[in-house]
């Protein structure tokens, strides 16, 4: 348990760190950046198909993301009690 | 006075030569020549019909996995959700399918890993249809193969249980970006240096961006296994994940 903590400390200041060694950056996770470096290799190219269906707004993405998020933590965290109770029970 | 007036516009020079480069870790929609979009539907398509199978066959001869197949599922779900700030100043998210991998074998996580990748091009037009087959192909495939080949290697030379399930992950989501910068240097080779200059290109962004990440996404699949080591032996020997030196 302890040290499950302790790892978990390791992860949440890994991602914390960057936040300070690189004040004023954009930290921007943008597809569009990848789009800039094809741009740069091969001016001349068009996507040829675009999302079927995209979010109207960053709120909606940001709702999404979560969903997405939230789903999954919601399975691990039943099944964590789910086992632990069994555990006891046996 | 004057000093810092050179150092706002040295700093300002700065913003516009360096590219402030940020990449999410799929390849767009639409972002891959179409011949390139078919092959890697055609190379992806076997390992998800085998890894329907490979799920299909567990499931039938240990019913009591089902609840840890879903949890590797909603590993992957979670942790893919997670855009976390790295060193370059830029996001991008773990893939979280080294744990199904370490449980299940990388050819289930082929068909879990593309779900979570469809789900995103469908619903938050991360990635795409069109992209799906490459996406899949490192994310789903490679990602896990790497991850599973690292894990019994390293229970092989007997590196402790979560030293391996550790560098399995990390190895596993390192590689994924790998594949992916490959994948955009073979659509996008450079006019001079042709593959290998944008492979470096890709690479450099996409490794640099991955390195913290990859030790996260390690971290966390080894802490939910110190869990399952704790309350799920009997599944976990079932699904022969320990080495026989550490299944007695």
């Amino acid at each position: 348990m302890k040290r499950n903590v302790l790892l978990l400390v390791i992860v949440v200041l890994l991602a914390i760190i960057p936040l300070f060694i690189q004040k004023g950056a954009e930290f921007g996770g943008a597809d569009g950046e990848a789009e800039a470096a094809i741009g740069e290799i091969d001016a001349e190219y068009e996507p040829w198909f675009d999302s079927l269906w995209e979010p109207p707004s960053g709120e909606i993405e940001s709702l999404l993301f979560v969903l997405q998020a939230a789903i999954g933590a919601g399975f691990i965290g039943y099944f964590i009690g789910y086992m632990r109770g069994k555990h006891k029970e046996g | 006075m004057t000093f810092s007036w050179w150092k706002l516009s040295y700093f300002l020079l700065a913003l516009l030569i360096v590219p402030n480069r940020a990449f999410a870790m799929h390849i767009m929609e639409g972002f891959l020549p179409i011949e390139w979009a078919i092959f890697w539907w055609v190379i992806t398509t076997p390992f998800i019909i085998l890894g329907l199978r490979s799920i299909r066959k567990t499931m039938e001869e240990n019913p009591e996995t089902k609840m840890l197949l879903g949890l590797s599922g909603a590993f992957a779900f979670v942790l893919s959700a997670l855009k976390i700030p790295s060193v370059t100043g830029s996001c991008s998210h773990p893939t979280g399918v080294g744990l199904g991998t370490v449980l299940f074998g990388p050819l289930a996580m082929s068909v879990i890993g593309t779900i979570v990748l469809l789900f995103q091009s469908l619903l938050l037009a991360h990635g795409g249809i069109t992209t799906l087959g490459a996406n899949a192909f490192s994310m789903a495939i490679v990602g896990p193969f790497i991850a599973y080949f690292v894990f019994k290697g390293a229970q092989q030379i007997g590196l402790s249980f979560s030293l391996a399930v550790f560098f399995a992950a990390m190895l596993g989501d390192l590689g994924t970006y790998i594949v992916t910068s490959v994948q955009l240097a073979l659509a996008f080779p450079s006019e001079v240096g042709g593959f290998m200059a944008s492979f470096t290109k890709f690479a450099g962004i996409f490794a640099l961006t991955q390195i913290p990440l990859a030790v996260s996404e390690g971290i966390l699949t080894v802490i939910v296994m110190n869990f399952l080591k704790k309350y799920n032996v009997s599944e976990l020997k079932t699904l022969r994940v320990f080495s026989t030196k550490e299944a007695h």
